[in-house]
């Protein structure tokens, strides 16, 4: 049973983490490219950002949390979302906004958003140097072992607090993002512009206002995303290459312009890697008596190392789109 | 009924002028259109018909001049706010929500519908359904009106480009518009439903008390439908009467045919 334990460990849970990560990642990507049309590649930056705010305000008042009887991380984060939120309606005003007025081609905003990309790794890099960084910096990080009830599992199930509240924080923001795009007027103006701009705007819907509320979602989303890796490996100012090509992956696997989708893909991505680094030999010594006797099970079984774990996303992503060439849920419209 | 008031025009362009680059389409022209009017917009290609109906409709800027709206200005709002004021209008490629019915599309269009605030859908469950089936009534007459019944649950995007045009006459129907701007909406709709669609903006016209302007390039319906008729030519007012004094206007008849000697 510890196999199975070590399974749950090591492929549940981390394959759950990594890929609620990438979900909301994807799901800002997603918003953006349905309503503007253009991949947006600073929005890992903006995820890193976000953290850097969660931490920088840790790091002011490392107390506060403790006085609640919750993280301080995690109390921080609202603000953090706030502050990130405005980032991003900032950068489209000064940056994308101009384009598009211009009526460029959408793939002239997608360099200038590459440009953005630097420009905020090297703000950040600036500001937070490169070593990574604990986002708890009076607290510990609280980790819960539940025992097995069983007697032939003799090692306990690992979570740590901020994985729990991550995926609880996940079940919330899909479920708000649903509501929000089925059940309100922004979303509907958001659906109806996603699907045909010019009809929106002259059916009454306010398309700068549009914009606006979608980059207050990808930023604040992103904010969320950002610090919960953070809180559950530790803040490395740059990790946004290494997010953004997974969530990238999961946009597009999902079906790009699609949330659903995105939420799907970025746990299919999630999943697959976890998998493909997960040491099968583990699993397979139990049922060794199956095998014939000159056949021997390799200590290390991993479909690929750890280090190749980026390569993972992009062997689904082709698989996926020979297949479904629009990604799981057809994408395009919200 | 005061009659000053239906003396003012309920559409006005006082002066405007639009080039692109060197190109100068639209040169100081000014029009007006009557309040309960169908008014027609005719000009050989590249008269700036188009361009002008643009600039009434909120869409690109103008260099100089304005556009009055019941005696307000109006020249630098957005589509969206002069939806709100009663001003819509359609396409000359039909736009549609592709992703959804026709019928859908009709449905989306009144706004403040209660069905799109949280609150509402959980706390007035019911205002909110009798609402939303206040609307779906209202287009299904609509979709009757315009003969799309037939096709009323099919994705708007796989209708044929007539059936998009009648779909877009629907959908200003669906909500208090007081001025239509029609851009082209016979082309490319067949000859038994361009009849329905003369007799459907007719009866708008009549019965509902709708301002249109059209742009069109089918003279049988002009003919029909317009009066006045305004001819633009090299971004110009030509002249502005009666479909006969048009026809009969030696100036139109060489601008759209070259001089005849």
């Amino acid at each position: 049973m510890n196999e199975l334990v070590f399974f749950i460990n090591n492929v549940v849970i981390s394959g759950a983490v990594s890929g609620s990560i990438y979900a909301i990642g994807a799901i800002g990507v997603t918003l953006v490219f349905s309503i503007m049309r253009f991949a947006h590649f600073a929005h890992a930056d903006m995820m890193t950002f976000g953290a850097l705010m969660v931490f920088m305000f840790t790091a002011l008042f490392p107390g506060a949390g403790a006085a609640l009887g919750i993280p301080t991380p995690l109390l921080m984060l609202p603000i953090a979302m706030v502050i990130t939120a405005f980032l991003a309606i900032g950068i489209d005003k000064t940056f994308y906004k101009p384009l598009r007025e211009h009526g460029v081609k959408p793939i002239v905003i997608v360099i200038a958003s590459l440009g953005v990309t630097l420009m905020l790794q090297g703000l950040i890099r600036l500001f937070a140097g490169t070593s990574s960084r604990s986002m708890y910096i009076e607290e510990r990080k609280e980790i819960f072992r539940i025992d097995m009830p069983f007697d032939l599992a003799t090692r306990p199930i690992v979570i740590t607090e901020p994985q729990i509240t991550l995926i609880i924080f996940t079940i919330l923001a899909v479920i708000g993002l649903h509501l929000f795009l089925n059940r309100t007027r922004m979303g509907k103006a958001m659906r109806a512009m996603s699907d045909n701009p010019d009809l929106a705007r002259v059916s009454g819907i306010n398309t700068n206002k549009v914009v606006v509320v979608t980059w207050i979602l990808a930023g604040s989303l992103a904010a969320m995303a950002g610090t919960f890796l953070s809180m559950d490996v530790s803040l490395t100012p740059d990790m946004s290459f290494f997010l953004l090509l997974p969530i990238f992956a999961a946009a597009i696997v999902g079906g790009v312009g699609h949330p659903y989708g995105a939420i799907a893909g970025g746990f299919l991505v999630g999943y697959a890697e976890t998998l493909s680094v997960f040491n099968w030999s583990i699993l397979l010594r139990r049922v060794h008596h199956w095998f014939p006797e000159w056949m021997e099970i390799p200590r290390d079984l991993a479909l690929v190392g750890s280090e190749y774990k980026i390569v993972v996303p992009f062997f689904i992503l082709v698989a996926v789109l020979v297949w479904r060439p629009t990604g799981i849920f057809k994408g395009k419209v919200i | 009924m005061n009659s000053k008031l239906e003396e003012q025009p309920i559409i006005e362009v006082q002066n405007v002028s639009k080039a692109f680059g060197g190109l100068q389409v639209i040169n100081n022209c000014s029009i007006q259109v009557a309040k309960g009017s169908v008014t027609g917009m005719i000009g050989p290609n590249g008269a700036g018909k188009s361009t002008l109906f643009n600039i009434i409709a909120g869409t690109l800027p103008e260099d100089s001049g304005q556009v009055l709206m019941e005696g307000r200005d109006i020249t630098h709002e957005t589509p969206d706010q002069l939806f709100h004021q009663g001003l819509l209008r359609t396409f000359q490629i039909a736009h549609e929500f592709s992703h959804m019915t026709a019928l859908e599309n009709l449905m989306m269009v009144p706004p403040r519908q209660e069905g799109e605030n949280l609150f509402s859908t959980w706390l007035k469950p019911s205002l909110v359904r009798q609402q939303e089936e206040e609307v779906r009534q209202r287009a299904l007459e609509v979709i009757d009106f315009i003969n799309l019944g037939h096709v009323k649950n099919e994705l708007a995007g796989n209708l044929s480009g007539g059936q998009k045009k009648l779909l877009e006459l629907g959908r200003t129907m669906m909500t208090d518009a007081k001025v239509v701007l029609l851009d082209e909406i016979a082309a490319g709709v067949n000859r038994t439903l361009l009849v329905d669609l003369v007799k459907n903006i007719e009866r708008l016209n009549q019965e509902m008390g709708y301002t249109f302007l059209v742009i069109e390039h089918d003279m049988d319906m002009i003919a029909r439908l317009c009066d006045p008729v305004i001819v633009l030519a090299q971004g110009e007012v030509m002249m502005e009467g009666s479909i006969e004094e048009v026809r009969n206007n030696p100036e139109v008849v060489e601008a759209y045919f070259g001089k005849v000697d």
